[in-house]
């Protein structure tokens, strides 16, 4: 395979560019969906008391 | 948001499955072209990320029109995060289009109509990141970025027409609507399943850092009125 070097740097970004924005994001829900669950759980008790 | 939560997963598994198959078939089994022998491989890379950059923008704009004609919170919220994952596709697409061009032009950049217009693409969204940061108040932010936005996306059709509109290095657009493909059917197929499978990815990304933000403008909400509430009197 000739260039071999541009075509590889071609594949390991689009690999990895896309891939960080997807880890990130889904890390970024995980931890908003347990913050939210937190802070509703204690608002619920508090409008209980 | 049941729907968006319900959506992700097959957004992304079917993005996984439709890349795999672009890059491994563009890789490994579609034809070397005549006359770029192998660095044509680059293709299944470049031509979904410059489309995703222009058909981002253009999401953008449309989620800029709908919050400041209807003031949809929801479209705020959309066009906030589709900025930094088009911004990550602009520059996926100028990074490939430069290890493409190294070998097949003899250079890293050349200012070329279709380049310099996509840079200016890419420093259309990092104005438009910067710029729905740049307030105390978000929806002045807000605002502010969907003007920009819309008066950027001026840029769309120039880049689309810019290798008609002038002499440029770049090649034509080889795919387009209206017409037939002037490409080999087994380099066509590869192409289209890594362009739908970086779609897919695309969407599903923006879905997801949605969700989070709607999350998290709620733990804001939740977390003022609880202060309220807290305060003496």
């Amino acid at each position: 395979m000739d260039h071999l070097p541009y075509i590889a740097a071609s594949y390991a970004l689009g690999v990895l560019i896309p891939g960080c924005f997807a880890v990130a994001a889904f890390l970024r829900v995980g931890a908003a969906r347990r913050r939210l669950a937190a802070i509703d759980t204690r608002s619920r008790r508090g409008a209980a008391r | 948001m049941r729907l968006s939560g319900a959506l992700v997963p097959w957004l992304a598994a079917g993005a996984l499955v439709l890349i795999a198959i672009g890059l491994v078939w563009g890789l490994f089994f579609s034809p070397a072209d005549w006359q770029q022998g192998d660095a044509v491989r680059i293709m299944y890379i470049h031509v979904p990320a410059a489309w995703l950059a222009s058909a981002g923008y253009a999401a953008l704009a449309i989620c800029s029109a709908l919050s400041l004609v209807w003031r949809h919170p929801l479209a705020d919220l959309a066009a906030v995060e589709i900025g930094p994952v088009g911004a990550g596709f602009t520059a996926l697409c100028l990074a490939t289009g430069s290890l493409w061009g190294k070998p097949m032009w003899g250079a890293w950049w050349v200012w070329d109509a279709r380049l310099t217009s996509v840079l200016v693409l890419f420093f259309l969204y990092l104005g438009h990141i910067a710029l729905v940061r740049a307030f105390d108040d978000p929806v002045r932010g807000y605002r502010a970025g969907a003007i920009l936005a819309l008066i950027g996306a001026v840029d769309l059709p120039i880049i689309k027409f810019s290798v008609d509109w002038w002499n440029t290095l770049h090649q034509p657009d080889t795919i387009t609507l209206t017409g037939a493909p002037h490409m080999y059917i087994g380099m066509l197929w590869p192409l289209l399943f890594s362009t739908l499978g970086y779609t897919l990815a695309f969407a599903a990304i923006v879905l997801t850092r949605t969700r989070a933000a709607v999350m998290e403008r709620r733990i804001r909400g939740l977390l003022m009125a609880r202060a309220s509430a807290q305060e003496p009197g």
